[in-house]
């Protein structure tokens, strides 16, 4: 495996025998790929940190280099945001670095996070002109990994400017949840002048990227960042306030007096298999897991109270990427042999494909068309049932559905089960404000500007679009932003 | 961060902090709960009942007894001190109207979550008989608080230190017996006297709510940490809960997942029995620093 210096070294020569001379498309498709530097897994099975390292200065101009600026830029029309891509991958190769993390901030307000978390090869890389080109869409340009290295570079030379705020409005807005629909909505009504109080029930902001996605896929300290620039443009963050318990939405109304709320409280409330023994000791939620790991910093066992279940054998239940980071997560703690137990296959997996990569490559089982039965044990778990399955026809998701082979059961001995089965919405806003509309899966039913059945509340994220992504929420955030800054607006 | 203004120890290992939570004094309704956390970084989130409130002060009232590593440090603040954050009230409240006769069971610091539904049962026009009950007299707590809203109080302890010698379940059994019988009991307690006192009202017929105190982490439905078998279903503690019908919770499978991390809690209650003890000898001067 190359280290990050000598894959840097390699760019620079590309660069060098280059010579800035102006380039054909067929000198693009002839660059090579730009890899992306990461820790020896072996290294990194048994630490924390960040596996994957970004690129050098070298890497990304080469990476840049391969764009071949298409006019038509299938790409942006990937990206849910609509990144301007081109453009901010042209900047780069002029080495103005900043200016394409300003680019690329002008509609994503956290593109260091973006960079890192999005599921880049079903989106803004899929239509990539380079990777038809060159028929694989392992071979797209490198976005993510550029937008990483762009936002990276202006965080770490101190470049990031605090957007600029309106004169005082006088009107005040509340953000329920921290999380990436929740930023982004606090930040653009912000912007306006609006007073604006963000609540969160934990003791900590920043929601799903720092209870659920581990340090070593995204570095707690890029979280803090956006949350501090909030703070820097004067949003006030209120911890250890659960909206609709302690404060209902009325009050919120009422007695403190804001004008218009948004919603972005994310879905948060595990789904388990449905499965006999699911509430035998050593059977844990993805969302439980995960948050003792990461909120929690369970895993630093000299500082953290909160203790975390010493496992041997882990089953996780779940292809997607909360699967893998919770697999990933339990071998970082100790565990001895994982398992990714999943009734499809790999290629049916929702997990972005570069977390599944690390994930074999760190030696976790994958164990497919597998789907689990019973949790087996007697108070405590000592392993799972699973019947074998086989592939039949696609389902509602387009995905061929499992089909079990009847007597085909076994169990997996082992000592602890995850389930990431994904989320079901949290019922406790809806129990609190009886008006508020939901679906019949509990979801806040909103308008085309994200406003819910109640006047100056409006609401965005996994609370209304079930489990989804980051870089989704954050443009329902924005949409709920431009709706709220419209009314606040019309009413002054 | 909220300061504690008050601190009382009740017995050796129970304590009352009265610690100002403005927003959650006005909010909490009887039958809820907080989470506190001592630090911000470290500790752990440990959810507590919520003993008395006192609005106009913002204040809340919160007893525990020192069973882990959090509950010795919290019991080792003093009065100013501050923990990092509590969180709350959480669950559902009390399902309070006129039921009629309502027995009331409390054992061990159960009594504490007990006394504002008792409060608020007598409030709504019932009649409210109270079982307090513990191992010994040193454990009874807030028995004058109880007598004071209660028609009835029947004082029992394990070991006939204080009070009539016997269980709550004793007295509760009596009471189910006679005619007319109770129209509800409700019982908080450790979960095995809640088991045996819904054991006792069942063949009575008499409905019994327990209210359950189990593992968590976040305390709104995000971990699932807390689920228990209820009725045959999953129910969540912090959001369906904490109350529900005690003839129906598997009190067995619930008693073992408490038990869950109970070897890291050990060596944690070790761990900090021994910290607690530096600082006691720090403080008496008996420990000096080398340098």
């Amino acid at each position: 495996m190359k280290t990050k210096e000598s894959l840097n070294s390699e760019a620079v020569e590309v660069l060098k025998n280059l010579d800035g001379k102006a380039l054909t498309p067929r000198d693009r498709l002839g660059l090579p790929c730009q890899e992306m530097p990461e820790q020896v897994p072996a290294d990194r099975a048994h630490n924390f940190s960040e596996v994957a390292l970004g690129y050098g200065e070298a890497q990304a101009r080469v990476e840049a280099l391969r764009c071949l600026q298409c006019k038509t830029a299938p790409c942006v029309s990937g990206c849910p945001v609509r990144v301007p891509i081109p453009e901010f991958i042209k900047l780069i190769v002029d080495g103005d670095y900043a200016a394409a993390a300003r680019s690329i901030k002008t509609v994503n307000m956290l593109p260091a996070i973006c960079g890192r978390v999005c599921p880049q090869e079903t989106q803004c890389q899929a239509p990539c002109t380079l990777g038809k080109s060159l028929h694989s869409i392992d071979k797209a340009v490198s976005i993510g990994r550029l937008e990483r290295f762009a936002a990276d570079f202006e965080r770490e030379n101190g470049l990031s400017t605090t957007p600029t705020v309106k004169p005082e409005t006088g009107k005040k807005v509340a953000i329920i949840g921290s999380g990436p629909a929740s930023i982004t909505c606090a930040a653009d009504v912000r912007r306006e002048g609006h007073e604006v109080t963000m609540f969160e029930a934990f003791h900590k902001p920043g929601g799903v990227m720092v209870y659920g996605i581990p340090e070593f896929r995204l570095p707690k300290a890029i979280v803090k960042r956006e949350i501090d620039a909030l703070a820097q443009m004067g949003v006030l963050i209120d911890t250890n306030v659960l909206v609709g318990r302690t404060v209902t939405l009325a009050g919120l109304f009422g007695e403190l007096g804001f004008n218009a709320a948004f919603i972005g409280s994310g879905a948060g409330l595990p789904k388990f298999a449905g499965i006999p023994g699911e509430n035998l000791v050593g059977v844990f939620s993805a969302n439980e897991y995960l948050t003792r790991a990461n909120l929690m910093k369970a895993w630093d066992h000299d500082h953290a109270e909160t203790p975390i279940y010493p496992s041997k054998i882990v089953m996780v239940i779940g292809g997607g990427n909360v699967a893998m980071d919770s697999a990933r997560m339990a071998l970082r703690l100790g565990a001895q042999e994982v398992h990714i137990v999943y009734r499809r296959t790999g290629a049916e997996m929702p997990a972005r494909a570069e977390e599944v990569e690390h994930a074999k490559a760190e030696g976790i089982i994958f164990d497919f068309l597998q789907a689990p039965t019973r949790v087996l044990g007697t108070g405590t778990v000592n392993g799972l049932e699973v019947q074998r399955c086989e592939l039949g026809e696609p389902d509602g998701s387009g995905r061929r559905s499992p089909v079990p082979v009847p007597g085909s059961e076994r169990p997996l001995p082992c000592d602890t089960v995850i389930v990431a089965l994904g989320n079901e919405s949290n019922p406790l806003l809806k129990q609190a404000t009886p008006e508020l509309a939901v679906d019949k899966r509990g979801r806040i039913i909103v308008d085309e500007n994200g406003m819910t059945s109640m006047p100056a509340v409006y609401a965005g994220g996994d609370i209304v679009l079930g489990s989804a992504t980051v870089i989704l929420a954050m443009g329902e955030g924005r949409r709920a932003a431009n709706a709220i800054n419209a009314l606040l607006a019309g009413a002054s | 961060m909220n300061r504690i203004v008050s601190k009382y120890q009740l017995s050796d290992e129970v304590f009352r902090i009265e610690v100002e939570a403005p927003m959650i004094a006005k909010a909490r309704k009887p039958g809820q709960f907080v989470i506190v956390m001592l630090e911000e970084e470290f500790s752990e989130r440990i959810p507590l009942t919520i003993a008395d409130a006192d609005p106009d002060r913002g204040t809340i009232t919160l007893i525990f007894q020192t069973v882990g590593a959090s509950t010795h440090r919290l019991a080792a603040r003093k009065p100013g001190d501050s923990v990092g954050g509590i969180l709350g009230p959480l669950g559902n409240p009390t399902h309070i109207v006129n039921f009629g006769t309502v027995v009331c069971v409390g054992g061990g610091i159960g009594v504490a979550p007990l006394h504002p539904i008792a409060q608020a049962l007598k409030k709504a026009g019932n009649r409210v008989i109270a079982i307090v009950g513990a191992r010994t007299k040193e454990l009874i707590v807030m028995e004058a608080e109880i007598r004071a809203i209660a028609d009835e109080t029947i004082v029992v302890t394990d070991d006939g230190t204080y009070g009539r010698k016997a269980l709550v379940t004793e007295p509760l059994k009596e009471l189910c017996g006679a005619s007319p019988k109770p129209d509800l009991a409700v019982a908080i307690g450790p979960p095995i006297m809640m088991k045996f006192c819904a054991e006792a009202t069942r063949p009575f017929g008499v409905h019994t709510v327990v209210s359950l105190n189990t593992i968590m982490v976040d305390g709104t439905g995000m971990c699932g940490g807390c689920r228990v078998s209820v009725g045959g279903e999953t129910k969540f503690v912090c959001v369906d809960g904490p109350e529900f019908d005690g003839h129906l919770v598997d009190f067995d499978a619930m008693m073992f997942r408490l038990k869950s991390y109970k070897n890291q809690e050990d060596e944690a209650h070790h761990r900090c029995h021994l910290d607690l003890e530096i600082d006691k000898a720090k403080d008496t001067g008996r420990l000096q620093r080398a340098d």
